[in-house]
């Protein structure tokens, strides 16, 4: 019995642990189980990964109940990818944790560690599964444990942000509650691949049509795609930073992929892109969303606020490949994904830092700060070079990728637009680098000590990443072509 | 000079980038600083003189460092013109680094590890450049120059320092990532291929109406060269010492910029495809316009730096006209230029600096009778004067020489006239500050005794002001160096 075929312990893992991570008492257990569990995840979804990528889809019948009756798990290289994301970067920040949790949240952590293994659960589960109604039960799940984690922020706006992402959150899974529903009613079917085979016989039935917009705009609601967004930046501003780092990394990431895994494999891209004008829509928004979230950025004073409106542009960059519907774009937008979880973990985890010691992410609080706290901010300048896109980081791979898609689709003008948000990125990160590095202190601001160093070691590591996958892009790259082609099987073509 | 070490290219860069690191590092010692900075600029000096003459004898030196997607790459190799720029920064490097010393200790600065370990990368950033195999590799490189140089225009870290300072980071980068790197995408998605080949790479792959756009991108993105309207960075970043202002901002930045624009020309697009684009004869008009205004600028800059800052702009457009000319003698001429002017510009700045430290003087018009005070540096100051101008016996007469020999073979006419009224231009802005400085009385109330600036300042810029003169007799080898581009010794 190889690690293979532990493949649904992914998701099951967490699942238990959560479970008995709840019960544990103190503030270390908790923690060091948790770390544990995401690793052992981590793990097997490094070794199921390659699997994925040389093999057709593995496929785990639940109770041994055969698809399309019982619940099936069916990994290819498009979740499988996601999947190690999701679990790595869940190792990654849990292991600059535990000073910044012990400096937000007081008393046993059993119960936080135990809801962010939920939440971590139903974002694999989301990932791995093949079954589209497990897909609402997942999500669900991860929402509700999401929801409760944002509301442990020290500040009492993240009640009121919470609250404002579960009422949209609710919202968005309810649509696709919908779309499901909808499926469900004209195939009697809700195995993914059982319903591909069965909807090309009903191109022209409403309901179809319906889910299909149902799916989407509940998937842009939990994905933050403009103007579905509102709800991230204040979410993401108020929850604790631990909190923050992991849901900037992973959750809208998984909710692209399940938006994808509709769009591409359940209806096909030859339906999804003719019977809406997905191709355009999907354009529109995702210009607007790069330009609207830069734009924004620019001029927020409180930087995890700035990150999170960052975000919304990434987000849009992601679209703007899927929209390309080709192979490159899609190679993009996975990529971008990817890179984007790597360079906005190292980013929110620097302001994390500086957050430890001075307890405040404004703008004029930084002034003068990078000659006390030189590795925190020179490792936020580092990540900034990522997310504007710098040649030898990550965040290089993945725009080149992006425009090379937009210059074979003939679009000359999204490399323009590209090219210019880049540059608004370039004005926000310098923002704060030239307030750090070329700004006196404020008068009678305490002296700060450099972060200690269980932040700064795992912070720096996310760093090193941005750069190895910028200058190794074996992984990503081969990764990302396998996961746009498992979506558009094996190549196919195209309209 | 086989007796000299060969490092490999990617060696050479990283010498002054470690040595950045070792002085950041001695951030607390200030003497620890100015040794680093001194076994840095030698062991750099060394090192790029090992390599000259295996490129001199026609060895490829080439260097893959690392694949990031198939086909592009991080790559070096060494072609005649690369190895010029290099050679002129290394050797001027040696040589600023004792009047950064002076300037820096004597004028009260603080901050100076900083400023040492910018000053190196920069000119680890201005190796990378030069021996650049690739688009790609060369954009990283200038990037860098663009980022490290940013510390020190705002070292002062007065508002206007910084706002000089914002000035200049933000037209560099808005022109490189705002064409540059559009021009070079697309450019890799028409050809396939980044790579700089002699004869260029454009030629059959790129339809014409194409390649005049990206002739247009990939100029006006080189910032660095400085042509209007882009060029107000230059005058910007004068708020900056004057050993920056110096080595960087008169030889390292601005030589990069046409260093960009000559390789562009040769081995990107290629002599004889630049001829067949419409947009060569446009931007060969925007550099001529861009020469002969910035001449007139200078001219009534009172303020020193500023003058000089302007006929920087207006020396560029000289290279820049050299590369569009599109004819062999002149890009040769242009490469000389970069050469010639590296040398007297620096020896100019230079002069400025020691002015300014010896009496603290910075206007043009509180020059009267300067020549009595500081006969060294004024004489120095004559003698680059003379070869920004091109005069002989200094090595800017070859240079210009060759650029308008090149104007007259290819039969620009109107080129040919504003070179000529440049030239003139030139002697109206830089010699009122000499004849001032020699001819009129010193101001009442100033005592005639000679004040030099310190030594440490006053050597460098003798000696610059007599590279100079002995360019004037080495010009030729110059020359035949860069021959060997076109006759396929070399590349």
């Amino acid at each position: 019995m190889t690690l293979l075929e532990f493949m649904p312990f992914i998701v099951l893992i967490p699942l238990i642990a959560s479970g008995i991570v709840a019960l544990l008492p103190g503030r270390n257990l908790p923690w060091l189980v948790t770390l544990l569990a995401a690793t052992a995840s981590a793990v097997i979804a490094a070794v199921v990964l390659p699997a994925a990528i040389s093999e057709p889809a593995l496929s785990y019948p639940f109770g041994n109940w055969p698809p399309p009756f019982g619940i099936e798990y069916r990994v290819d290289a498009a979740n499988a990818f996601v999947a190690l994301l999701v679990s790595g970067m869940a190792a990654i920040t849990l292991l600059w944790a535990p000073k910044s949790v012990a400096s937000e949240i007081h008393g046993r952590l059993g119960t936080f560690y135990a809801l962010f293994l939920l939440a971590l659960a139903g974002l694999l589960g989301i990932t791995l599964t093949g079954d589209a109604f497990n897909v609402f039960v997942f999500l669900e799940i991860s929402s509700l444990a999401t929801y409760t984690l944002i509301a442990y922020g020290k500040d009492r706006r993240a009640l009121l942000a919470a609250f404002r992402y579960l009422i949209m959150g609710t919202v968005g899974a309810t649509f696709l509650l919908i779309g499901i529903a909808f499926l469900y009613m004209v195939t009697g079917t809700l195995n993914m691949a059982d319903l591909a085979e069965r909807l090309p016989e009903l191109r022209d039935n409403n309901a179809v049509r319906a889910a299909l917009a149902f799916i989407i705009v509940g998937m842009g609601l939990k994905l933050a795609l403009l103007p579905l967004h509102l709800w991230l930046p204040n979410a993401y501003a108020y929850a604790p930073n631990f909190v923050t780092v992991f849901l900037a990394g992973t959750a809208t990431k998984v909710a692209l992929y399940v938006m994808l895994r509709f769009i591409f494999t359940v209806f096909s891209p030859d339906y999804s892109f003719v019977v809406l004008p997905l191709s355009t829509v999907l354009m529109v928004l995702a210009v607007a969303g790069m330009f609207a979230g830069s734009w924004v950025a620019m001029f927020q004073i409180h930087l995890k606020r700035m990150l999170a409106y960052s975000s919304i542009a990434q987000v849009g960059y992601m679209v703007l490949g899927v929209s390309l519907a080709t192979a490159t774009g899609l190679t993009a937008a996975f990529l971008h994904l990817f890179n984007h979880a790597l360079i906005k973990t190292a980013l929110f985890m620097a302001i994390g830092c500086v957050m430890y010691r001075t307890g405040s992410a404004k703008l004029d609080d930084l002034r003068g700060l990078g000659r006390q706290m030189p590795w925190t901010l020179t490792a936020f300048a580092l990540a900034g070079l990522s997310i504007i896109g710098v040649p030898t980081t990550a965040g290089f791979i993945s725009k080149w990728y992006l425009v090379l898609a937009s210059i074979e689709a003939g679009a000359w003008w999204l490399v323009v637009l590209v090219l210019i948000t880049s540059l608004m990125a370039v004005y926000y990160i310098w923002r704060v680098i030239e307030a750090a590095w070329f700004s006196e202190r404020p008068a009678g601001a305490a002296p700060v000590p450099e972060a200690p160093l269980a932040l700064l070691v795992p912070t720096w590591l996310v760093v090193a990443l941005n750069f190895y996958f910028g200058l190794d892009t074996r992984l990503t790259v081969g990764a990302s072509m396998a996961a746009a082609d498992a979506l558009l099987g094996s190549g196919a073509g195209l309209p | 000079m086989t007796w000299l070490p060969q490092l490999s290219p990617f060696t050479i860069v990283l010498i002054p980038m470690v040595g950045a690191l070792a002085i950041a590092l001695t951030a607390g010692s200030t003497r620890a600083g100015f040794a680093i900075s001194w076994l840095t600029s030698a062991a750099f000096l060394v090192s790029v003189w090992g390599l000259a003459g295996p490129v001199v004898s026609g060895e490829v030196v080439e260097q893959a460092v690392w694949e990031l997607l198939p086909g592009m790459a991080i790559a070096f190799s060494i072609e005649p013109l690369g190895m010029l720029f290099a050679l002129l920064a290394a050797t001027l490097w040696i040589l600023a680094t004792p009047y950064a010393i002076g300037y820096m200790t004597h004028g009260g600065y603080s901050s100076l590890a900083r400023f040492f370990a910018c000053y190196a990368i920069a000119l680890g950033a201005a190796a990378g450049i030069a021996f650049a195999d690739n688009l790609l590799t060369m954009f990283v490189f200038y990037e860098i120059l663009s980022v490290s140089t940013y510390p020190l225009v705002a070292h002062d870290g007065t508002g206007k320092a910084k706002r000089g300072a914002r000035t200049y980071l933000a037209l560099l980068l808005l022109t490189s990532i705002g064409f540059w790197l559009p021009a070079m995408i697309w450019t890799w998605a028409a050809t396939g291929s980044m790579t700089f080949t002699s004869g260029g790479i454009m030629a059959g792959q790129v339809d014409p109406a194409v390649g005049a756009i990206l002739l247009i991108l990939f100029m006006f993105g080189t910032g660095k060269a400085a042509l209007m309207p882009f060029h107000r960075w230059l005058p910007a970043a004068m708020v900056a010492p004057t050993p920056v202002s110096a080595l960087l901002h008169a030889v390292a930045v601005v030589k990069a910029g046409v260093f960009v624009v000559l390789k562009l020309a040769i081995y990107i697009f290629g002599l004889d495809y630049l001829k067949t684009l419409w947009s060569t004869d446009f931007v060969l008009y925007v550099a001529t316009f861009t020469m002969l205004v910035a001449s007139l600028i200078a001219m009534h800059q009172d303020n020193l730096k500023a003058r000089l800052a302007y006929s920087t702009v207006s020396q560029l457009s000289y290279i820049v006209i050299g590369a569009m000319l599109a004819t062999q003698l002149a890009a040769i001429g242009g490469g000389m230029h970069m050469l010639m002017h590296g040398f007297g510009k620096i020896t100019l700045f230079f002069c400025a600096g020691a002015i300014y430290l010896a009496s603290k003087k910075t206007r043009v018009s509180e020059l009267d009778g300067l020549g009595r005070r500081m006969p060294i540096t004024m004489a120095a100051f004559f003698i680059g004067a003379m070869c920004v101008i091109g005069l002989p016996p200094t090595g800017g007469l070859w240079s210009k020489w060759h650029l308008v020999s090149g104007a007259y073979d290819s039969g620009y006419a109107l080129v040919l006239a504003a070179y000529l009224l440049s030239t003139l231009l030139n002697i109206a802005y830089l010699l009122p500050p000499v004849l001032r400085a020699f001819l009129k009385p010193l101001p009442a109330g100033e005592s005639a005794g000679i004040k030099e600036a310190p030594w440490l300042c006053v050597i460098p810029l003798s000696l610059t002001a007599l590279g100079t003169l002995v360019l004037f007799f080495l010009a030729q080898s110059g020359f035949e160096l860069m021959a060997g581009i076109f006759s396929g010794v070399n590349g």
